[in-house]
């Protein structure tokens, strides 16, 4: 684009290209060849949506899967998988996933003698149905909710992700088998734990747009500083500091890496996915990886600004394409986490949610506050607001550590 | 500073990662069917019988001592020594198999072999579809000619080779002698030599 159509662009009431409202229309187009019955149409039409939410994401899903592991491959100095071809074509092994899909339905189903066989089989269903819910409520685009604009979407995409701890509760239980059985309450504490902070940084994004919808927590953060600086929330000294503690929140309840102990391979081998075989445990891992994306999807919404363009120039790409390009990249950066940290201890992992995060969250919450108090300062008053706020996120975080890791480290290395 | 240290480390992936896009010495996985290992020269496999000359069965170095076959510890070798129609020995094996499913590779038959017959190889492809007949090898199978001994193991066979050359002239000498000293007393008879 030419600076000149750029500016001119800017300067325009937002017009929005025909794209933004493309997959609407397209629905709206195939529903009109159904009979005019209300029902009918209305029941097609949310199938439509459903089924595309499942494509999209279903197939993100594979990619992730497959991109996770060759960036994992990367990240230790290894190439990853590779070696997939199909009819002669190998596509950097990027057919990896189809491959592993049919080994997983071809395998045995084994359930063990002692499990609880209904239990057993429902805790997959169960995990991708809770990590599916979430879906539902983001804000895909400007034009693309699923349940609209749900006055209390947040209270429900919490609920229902939640719920996905159940899920491995029950595999743990079902499975009949002490180390699943450990896992699963490893899994438990670790959702108390960790769903408290998640929920106290995102009550400031509420408190500022005044609504549990995410529709608009969105639209309170589509404007822009000069058409070039996004108000998003992360942008702001609570907002940061509220990103970061949603991210590693997000990761524990995910059970990413450094948070996996529930599957802790090299303690509790797989913990709940002990007892698992073939597509159950296919099934576990797109529960996982749906409940992952999710979760990046709410935190793109609540702190980057969900569909939002970055700038203003920018609309002229889709909202939707925006919200699929964050959710992405904020699930990578979760990868490049995995590449990097270890796995935490129990202890370590209580102490850093109950004497870390929930401190920091409840600061937080006070400096959320503050913010929208001094919404109105202008002047030398703006800069004091900016200079109290920065104090106030970043203070506490630096008293807490010190308090919290004296003694700690570093670690002399004693040898016999 | 609290934090600074998974920073550290997240810059040391992300270099790992853009490294081993940029930087193949960084790669040490080794792309096997394509990229064939480069085997050290003292890499061992499973033994196989060393022939000289053209003929496979007329060339081996194997006398059917079965010293091999008494030293194996897991026993996978079997040999029938071969015997003319008199029923003498003819210092050759007729039957000659090792089953490799057995074999656990430790070299001491090589060891033990006095006439540096039977070596060890580097072929390691060994996967077949039956068990039971294809991984029992033949004399057939296992003869190699001293040629594939030199490309395999150069300096081993060079060695072995001199050392062959060595006794052979030894023989040669000793025979000479032998024949020198016996000629004025030819009632001596040929089981009884001299005292060495």
């Amino acid at each position: 684009m030419k600076p000149c159509a750029l500016a001119g662009f800017a300067s325009e009431a937002p017009t929005f290209s025909s794209l933004e409202a493309l997959p609407g229309d397209l629905s709206d187009w195939l529903v009109s060849f159904l009979p005019d019955i209300e029902w009918l149409r209305w029941l097609t039409a949310s199938l439509l949506a459903i089924v595309l939410i499942l494509t999209v994401f279903g197939l993100t899903f594979a990619m992730l899967t497959v991109t996770e592991r060759k960036l994992l491959g990367r990240f230790q100095n290894r190439y990853g998988p590779n070696r997939v071809r199909v009819f002669g074509i190998r596509v950097f092994g990027f057919f990896q996933p189809f491959a592993d899909a049919v080994k997983a339905l071809t395998k045995e189903d084994i359930v063990p003698a002692a499990a609880d066989k209904v239990l057993h089989l429902l805790a997959p269903v169960c995990l991708v149905a809770f990590s599916l819910l979430g879906f539902a409520v983001l804000p895909y685009g400007r034009e693309m909710t699923l349940l609209g604009n749900l006055d209390a979407a947040l209270l429900f995409f919490f609920a229902a992700t939640s719920a996905s701890e159940l899920a491995i509760f029950m595999a743990g239980w079902s499975s009949r088998n002490k180390y699943a059985l450990l896992s699963a309450m490893r899994a438990l504490a670790q959702l108390i734990s960790y769903e408290l902070p998640l929920l106290l940084v995102a009550v400031p994004a509420v408190m500022l747009a005044g609504t549990l919808s995410l529709q608009g927590i969105v639209l309170s953060q589509a404007d822009w500083l000069g058409g070039i600086l996004p108000h998003w929330n992360i942008l702001t000294p609570w907002g940061f500091a509220g990103a970061l503690i949603f991210y590693i929140a997000a990761l524990a309840e995910s059970n990413r890496c450094p948070f996996d102990l529930p599957e802790g391979e090299s303690e509790i081998i797989a913990g709940f996915l002990t007892e698992y075989s073939g597509f159950k445990y296919a099934l576990f891992f797109m529960g996982e990886y749906f409940g992952m994306a999710a979760l990046a999807g709410l935190g793109v919404t609540l702190f980057l600004g969900g569909w939002t363009a970055p700038c203003e120039f920018l609309q002229f790409i889709p909202s939707y394409l925006w919200f699929y390009l964050k959710l992405v990249a904020v699930v990578l950066s979760f990868m490049w986490m995995r590449a990097t940290l270890l796995r935490l201890r129990m202890d370590q992992l209580m102490r850093l949610s109950w004497k870390f995060l929930v401190p920091l969250a409840l600061v937080n919450l006070g400096n959320a506050a503050f913010w929208q108090f001094s919404s109105n300062w202008e002047g030398a008053w703006l800069a004091a607001r900016w200079a109290i706020s920065l104090a106030v996120a970043i203070v506490p975080f630096l008293l807490l550590a010190k308090t919290l890791t004296a003694g700690l480290g570093p670690r002399q290395y004693r040898y016999a | 500073m609290f934090g600074t240290g998974i920073l550290k480390g997240l810059y040391i992936t992300a270099k790992n990662l853009v490294g081993s896009y940029h930087d193949p010495e960084r790669l040490t996985t080794e792309q096997y069917p394509e990229e064939r290992p480069k085997l050290p020269e003292n890499f061992r496999s499973f033994p196989f019988l060393v022939f000289d000359g053209e003929n496979a069965i007329d060339g081996l170095r194997c006398t059917a001592c079965k010293m091999c076959e008494k030293e194996c510890p897991p026993q996978c070798i079997y040999i029938v020594a071969d015997r003319d129609e008199n029923g003498k020995l003819m210092k050759r094996p007729k039957v000659f198999d090792i089953d490799i499913s057995v074999c656990m590779g430790c070299q001491i038959c090589a060891e033990v072999c006095p006439f540096e017959s039977i070596k060890m190889d580097h072929h390691f492809e060994v996967a077949t579809d039956n068990r039971f007949e294809k991984l029992l090898l033949h004399r057939e199978d296992l003869a190699k000619p001293n040629s594939y001994y030199h490309s395999i193991r150069p300096t081993e066979a060079a060695a072995v080779d001199a050392q062959l050359a060595e006794e052979k002239r030894k023989a040669e000498e000793r025979a000479a002698a032998r024949a020198a000293t016996a000629k004025p007393v030819p009632a001596t008879p040929p089981s009884n030599p001299p005292a060495a």
